[in-house]
């Protein structure tokens, strides 16, 4: 009973509810970002095998899963920090992304930035910037030319609500209103921007409360439930694709971890991360989807081995690549032909 | 050949690109209906459409943000500064989104940024600047500064067609007063190739935009003395033509670097270094270099003529060069 239970909740507060084996898709996707994210910041970063910062999204994977299962092959995202999942879904192997963050040649930028510092046009990322807010702008760019070419594609633009005080965020939404692109900002609100928490970033307390000065759509959303981030994604990309215009979804999630590796987040009451410990978004999937009759916690356990052999492969790889040579230093800085 | 103005010839690269190329189109701040403060845009809007014409809201780092966004999916886009004073408001987006797109992770980005730099017009502080020195520093940028219509046309196709992001620096005290034929056919000037203006034997000046004016004016004064001098238009900023510098240089042996961008941390800095460590044992006097105070610009037609180099003031420089 309890699996119907489920499953007709879900019907009744979404419209959208995903199919299980799209359910099961995302299980496999959030844990891979755990999995991935944990080796680098619980052991690789301690190790000394990673060569500069390490930011990771624990506790908000189910935020660039449940929002990037949407996307269409031609179309185009612009990932914040703590989006590892949008990079995995799009197809990027977690062999390059472990060379990227151990600065080796086969990473996405061959040694020329690290961590999330990465993207790939192959595969429709666009690479963050340490400058918040900046990918705003550019991802209306990206919505601009499917208009301009009648192209029925979207944009997803990514950030965390400290960007959502820096002018480019609030001049890249006012663009795609005014021109009513097809783009999807999404927001993880995880209540801390570093060290500073949401109170001292903005005197309102969401983010989506933004959306109606631009003229948009904004809703709030449990970032730490996938079922509710995947519908609202998809009304609010559908939205876009339609010919409807931006929106502002805003996630509602917490950042289980200091803002880097080499922050232990004392300035983070513990019992926060107490209460957000039970609401996390794997074990709270996970539960659900036994409770439906999906999963058993049989199959969690091999889904578990599964991507702890793909990260175990991507690390012995990585560590096999060679680091770029000293002479590529000026390359690339304008095209070479 | 038809006789154009500096301003109609930046229009008819653009418009002649547009014409070419789908992807290119334009930006900005009242560039459609309006054609532009200056007019650099009129008539586009009703040849190209809204979709290829965009007016903005005044926010140029979504200007110059989307135009990112719009290379990096294969459009060509042209945004407009409306006065190249508030490219200071995009600089982030341009510095740190589209100079190092391609060094990071292997994305081109060929947009264009223009916009009318430059003094002479009483347009004060914030209509007056040239801001490439702001720039100048920034690896993965290209900066064109032409002076003369030929080349305003030609650098405006090569930047379009450029797979870079290329900034344009237009000098709006050229618009209307700088005309001349231009071919009827498609041409192009080389980014990073500069131009000889007056070949002389006794004193090189190296300069850029509406400078060359004033230098080929005290050329033709310092003539009259016999004094005969050669007049290097850079063109390009980023890259500079080396080459070209450094072939002036050990030509007269005597040089004088003229930009109308403030002296401390100016262009002109550099040109002088590149002269000082590869040709300095040709040179037979110190290197000159004259430009502005380093001030803002005036507003008052008494401190702006004060501020901005004159024709007088190099002639007196080169005078006490020769003389060396």
């Amino acid at each position: 009973m309890a699996d119907r239970q489920t499953l007709s909740a879900h019907k009744a507060r979404f419209a959208h509810v995903p199919d299980d084996k799209t359910k099961l898709e995302m299980l496999h996707y959030m844990k891979l970002v755990r999995e991935i994210e944990d080796r680098i910041e619980r052991k690789l970063y301690r190790q000394g095998r990673i060569v500069g910062g390490v930011y990771v999204g624990r506790g908000q994977e189910a935020i660039s899963v449940g929002t990037a299962i949407h996307m269409l092959q031609d179309d185009v995202v612009a990932p914040s920090h703590r989006d590892m999942g949008v990079f995995l879904m799009r197809g990027i192997s977690p062999r390059r992304i472990i060379a990227q963050y151990m600065g080796r040649s086969t990473g996405l930028t061959r040694g020329r930035d690290g961590n999330m510092h990465m993207g790939d046009m192959n595969h429709n990322v666009i690479a963050f910037v340490s400058h918040l807010g900046d990918n705003v702008p550019v991802a209306a760019g990206v919505a601009l030319a499917f208009v301009q070419r009648g192209q029925k594609n979207v944009a997803l633009c990514y950030n965390g609500e400290g960007a959502t005080s820096r002018g480019d965020w609030h001049e890249g939404l006012n663009f795609a209103a005014v021109h009513k692109l097809p783009v999807v900002f999404f927001i993880n609100n995880n209540a801390y921007a570093y060290s500073t928490p949401l109170e001292l970033q903005m005197a309102i307390p969401d983010v989506a409360m933004r959306a109606p000065g631009y003229g948009m759509p904004g809703e709030i959303v449990d970032g730490n439930d996938i079922v509710a981030v995947y519908d609202s994604a998809k009304r609010a990309i559908d939205l876009a694709r339609s010919g409807g215009g931006p929106s502002l979804v805003e996630y509602k999630t917490f950042r289980m971890t200091g803002h880097s590796a080499h922050d232990d987040a004392g300035y983070v009451p513990p019992e926060l991360f107490e209460e957000w410990k039970l609401k996390d978004p794997i074990v709270r999937f996970e539960k659900e989807l036994v409770a439906e009759g999906v999963l058993t916690t049989a199959r969690i356990d091999e889904m578990q081995r599964e991507c702890e052999k793909i990260i175990d492969d991507a690390v012995e790889w990585g560590e096999q690549q060679p680091f770029p040579a000293a002479e590529e230093v000026t390359r690339d800085v304008y095209y070479e032909g | 050949m038809p006789v154009t103005t500096y301003i109609d010839a930046i229009k008819d690269g653009i418009w002649e690109e547009m014409e070419k190329d789908n992807r290119v189109f334009i930006l900005g701040e009242d560039v459609g209906q309006y054609g532009g403060a200056f007019k650099v845009t009129k008539g586009m809007l009703d040849r190209f459409g809204p979709k290829r014409v965009i007016d903005t809201p005044i926010s140029e780092s979504a200007i110059v943000g989307a135009a990112i966004g719009a290379a990096l999916v294969g459009m060509r886009p042209v945004a407009e500064m409306q006065f190249i004073d508030f490219i200071s408001c995009g600089f982030d987006q341009i510095v740190n989104f589209a100079a190092k797109c391609r060094y990071r992770w292997g994305a081109g980005v060929p947009i264009v940024v223009r916009g009318p730099c430059g003094g002479g017009v009483h347009g004060g502080p914030f209509h007056s600047q040239n801001v490439e020195s702001y720039f100048f520093n920034v690896p993965g940028l290209k900066i064109v500064c032409p002076s003369t219509a030929y080349d305003a046309k030609g650098l405006i196709k090569a930047a379009i067609r450029d797979p870079d992001p290329v900034l344009y620096f237009e000098h709006k005290y050229l618009y209307r007063r700088i005309k001349e034929d231009l071919p009827t056919e498609d041409f192009v000037v080389p980014i990073g190739k500069a131009a000889l203006r007056r070949a002389g034997e006794d004193i090189s000046i190296i300069t850029y935009g509406a400078m060359v004016y004033k230098a080929l004016e005290a050329a033709e004064e310092l003539a009259k003395e016999g004094c005969e001098v050669e007049v290097l238009d850079l063109r390009s900023i980023l890259p500079l033509d080396e080459e070209a510098i450094l072939a002036t240089a050990k030509k007269t042996s005597k040089v004088i670097v003229l930009h109308e961008a403030t002296l401390t941390g100016g262009p002109g800095g550099e040109v002088v270094a590149r002269i000082a460590e590869k040709a300095f044992e040709f040179l037979d006097g110190p290197i000159v270099r004259i430009a502005p105070p380093d001030t803002p610009v005036p507003y008052s037609p008494t401190l702006e003529e004060a501020f901005l180099p004159q024709t007088r003031d190099i002639v007196a420089a080169a005078r006490k060069l020769a003389a060396y």
